[in-house]
């Protein structure tokens, strides 16, 4: 599931970020775990924005097969 | 009584007829209370029970299809009031009460039902901690199970439209009230989950009575939520209103509006905190390559100049030195002081002492001798001058001085104490007090008589 692996890259991040502010690495240390937080930082919004907004209706049918149809909701006419 | 005078006789099934007869002309529409004992729930789907007091007893039946539609579950030991009409079971000649519907008494049948279904549930494990699942950070589609036309979309897309979340979200329609209503809901939670779309599904419902509510207090369908592989977020009625339903969700949100905000939110914060952490990453870097520039910055200089370095050094060498004198002189300064104190001790113990006092002593003893000494020379001087003037009285040079003078012969010298001695030519000396004198003997002429 995309949220699993949104979850895992906020892990990630938190783990970055938490490595690089002990200021225990060496430079070069610092510089690959940057990078990681950079690079998960990057999957995180990517993640965020990722959904659009689209409201389905989900009619399942005699054959027991679902068809869509957009839902408008009273407040939306 | 126109029995006995007629003196007719019954069959005993036509008795009992006649007794049924009477029985179900006289109690025919009864309200009975009682405590039920004696339960018996056969195959059949007929409940036989005892309803009792404590001075009687009385035998009841409920038919199945009574039994069926009764929400809770009859129990040994309630009180309950029933419906019915009493009637005669003729192979055994018992009366009974046959009822028609029957409730708990004090509670209403549907508290009743919800709490027994309850006590059920929570002891097979169904509302356990353990089984509940974590609700997912960043849901990007929410299923929502409830009614298209309910209070319950609306208050949820409301929300959602106000916060401007992208979301997808699935609406499953169902019934949520009335007959039916929880088999559909049941059937719609294991649709989602084999759609497989949702990352979360609410339940919702807007809020109504116990009655209105009831289809989420269902088995059927907290067995569906228990078995929701997708973790299921419960909203239905009001924050008071507590279902089974909420119960065996993973979570329960208070109202449906709750329910939206808590994803809406979820995706707010984590956008949130994901810019968070970004900003967090950023600094924690530029403050490590800060550190590293400022490191390089101080090498360098050092760099340049070693002398200050060297410097540097010789400062503590001399400081250590020095250090280092200081605590040489302040144990020689100790050493010292020791020696000298047992030397002092030396001193006291030590045998000259004795050896000048031995000494001391010794003049002493001289001093005291030749004092001593110098008395008893002093007594003998005395007593030698004493004699030195007797002997001094006895001396010829004494007679001498008086005037008198003795002669020796010449040349030998000898005294002369008689004239016989001497013959004339002879030459004497004569010695005076102040001199001697040497003279002839001339004559000679002896004395006559003395």
């Amino acid at each position: 599931m995309a949220a699993e692996k949104f979850e895992i890259s906020l892990k990630k991040l938190e783990e970055a970020v938490k490595k690089l502010e002990s200021g225990e690495l060496s430079l070069e240390e610092s510089l690959k775990v940057f990078e990681e937080g950079v690079t998960h930082s990057a999957i995180c919004s990517r993640k965020l924005n990722e959904a659009q907004k689209k409201v389905e209706l989900l009619l399942k049918q005699k054959d027991g097969n679902f068809t869509r149809e957009e839902f408008l909701s009273t407040n939306d006419k | 009584m126109d029995l006995f005078v007629e003196k007719k006789i019954l069959t005993v099934s036509q008795l009992t007829n006649l007794i049924r007869e009477v029985l179900e002309e006289n109690f025919e529409h009864l309200w009975v209370e009682g405590d039920v004992s004696n339960l018996a729930m056969p195959s059949s789907g007929h409940l036989y029970f005892t309803l009792k007091d404590s001075g009687a007893t009385i035998r009841c039946v409920m038919f199945r299809a009574a039994a069926k539609a009764l929400k809770f579950r009859l129990a040994d030991g309630l009180r309950i009031v029933l419906r019915g009409r009493v009637s005669v079971y003729d192979q055994r000649g018992d009366y009974q009460l046959i009822a028609d519907y029957l409730e708990p008494q004090g509670l209403g049948a549907l508290q009743l039902a919800f709490q027994q279904l309850k006590e059920r549930l929570a002891k097979e494990g169904l509302f356990a901690e353990a089984r509940k699942k974590a609700i997912p950070l960043l849901p990007q589609t929410v299923g929502i199970i409830t009614s298209p036309t309910g209070a319950a979309i609306h208050d949820i897309l409301n929300v959602i439209g106000r916060r401007h979340a992208d979301l997808r979200i699935i609406i499953y329609p169902v019934r949520v009230q009335g007959e039916g209503a929880a088999a559909e809901i049941a059937t719609a939670l294991y649709d989602m989950n084999s759609l497989g779309e949702a990352e979360v599904i609410i339940l919702a419902r807007g809020g109504g009575s116990i009655e209105d509510l009831w289809s989420f207090n269902e088995e059927v369908v907290a067995r569906a939520i228990a078995a929701s592989k997708i973790p299921v977020i419960s909203a239905v009625g009001h924050e008071i209103d507590i279902t089974i339903a909420d119960l065996a969700a993973d979570l329960r949100a208070p109202t449906p509006s709750a329910a939206a905000e808590l994803v809406v939110n979820s995706k707010l914060q984590m956008s949130a905190d994901c810019a968070a952490l970004e900003r967090r990453l950023l600094q924690a870097m530029q403050r490590q390559m800060a550190t590293a520039l400022s490191t390089l910055e101080i090498l360098k200089l050092s760099l340049k100049n070693p002398e200050l370095l060297i410097e540097r050094f010789l400062q503590r060498i001399d400081d250590l030195q020095q250090r280092s004198t200081a605590a040489l002189a302040a144990q020689l300064q100790t050493g010292r002081q020791r020696i000298a104190a047992a030397g002092d001790a030396l001193f006291y113990k030590s045998p000259l002492l004795r050896i000048n006092s031995t000494l001391e002593l010794m003049h002493n003893l001289s001093l005291r001798s030749s004092a001593a000494i110098r008395a008893r020379l002093e007594v003998a001087g005395n007593s030698f001058a004493v004699n030195a003037g007797r002997l001094e009285s006895l001396s010829p040079l004494a007679v001498l001085a008086r005037g008198y003078a003795v002669a020796r012969t010449l040349p030998d010298r000898h005294h002369v104490r008689r004239v016989e001695q001497l013959s004339p030519g002879d030459r004497v000396e004569l010695h005076f007090i102040d001199g001697t004198a040497t003279c002839a003997v001339r004559s000679i002429k002896a004395a006559e008589t003395i």
